[in-house]
């Protein structure tokens, strides 16, 4: 029962989503994304295809965005990263990680008032790099770091 | 029913710092169980924190986020004794709320 729902709000979610982009009503990645989980963008496979999806236009690397993490992951199954930018009007930061099976991994929206500062940790498939990609007042920076994964975090 | 989360909301001049600690699988759907077959992914899919009836934070994770997930934020404009909510919800259609009182 419980699955059945969860498909058909899913399903009637990407439908509309779907109408929406065909008729250019809205752009991928805006704001009326955030509060439902939006599939399109955890099925890619590439960083340049995720940061299509994220926003328009070419990402700049940007000196303004810090990320945090380790330079060897001895366990790729929890790799701790933090992501925080001095970017003004900041809106979305995404952590991509450029090998994994999936290459999004989290992406926060940032409301006003809140800091565009964020920590999680995620698995590493192999080593790999990560980027930070930040939306500020429209436009998409990124940062990115290479990290060395002594054990994989996503097969057995 | 889902393990409850531990939430710490603790505020400093007007900035408070709130960590979280889900307990959750985050099964990634590439691992094989013993006789071969693979394990369906199961993993959080959005995440919203709210004080005062105001989101400070939304996030949409995908099947790369760790087991037990680990969330740090900070905003401002809260005092303490206000109340941080957060909420979870997984592919399953399962979700979860617990609350902190800000320090």
């Amino acid at each position: 029962m419980n699955e059945r729902r969860t498909f058909i709000r899913q399903s009637g979610g990407l439908t509309v989503l779907g109408l929406a982009l065909a008729a250019g009503l809205i752009k991928p990645g805006s704001a009326m994304a955030a509060a439902e989980w939006n599939k399109a963008w955890f099925d890619t496979k590439s960083v340049a295809d995720t940061e299509k999806l994220l926003g328009s236009g070419t990402p700049v690397e940007s000196k303004d965005i810090t990320l945090t993490g380790p330079d060897i992951a001895e366990n790729g199954a929890v790799v701790p990263f933090s992501v925080s930018t001095t970017l003004p009007k900041v809106e979305q930061i995404a952590i991509l990680v450029e090998k994994n099976p999936t290459t999004l991994a989290a992406a926060f929206t940032i409301p006003d008032g809140t800091d565009p500062m964020v920590s999680t940790r995620v698995k590493l498939g192999q080593s790999t790099d990560v980027y930070a990609v930040v939306k500020a007042d429209g436009k998409l920076y990124f940062a990115k770091k290479e990290v060395k994964v002594t054990l994989g975090g996503c097969g057995g | 029913m889902p393990d409850p989360m531990r939430i710490r909301a603790s505020t400093s001049g007007d900035k408070t710092v709130v960590k979280v600690l889900m307990g959750h699988e985050m099964e990634s759907g590439q691992r094989k169980d013993a006789a071969g077959k693979v394990i369906p992914a199961w993993f959080i899919q959005t995440v919203t924190a709210t004080t005062n009836g105001r989101t400070v934070l939304s996030a949409q994770w995908g099947t790369a986020v760790s087991k037990n997930p680990f969330l740090q934020f900070q905003f401002a404009g809260a005092k303490p004794g206000d109340k941080v909510q957060v909420t979870w919800v997984d592919s399953r259609g399962e979700t979860r709320t617990d609350e902190a009182t800000i320090t």
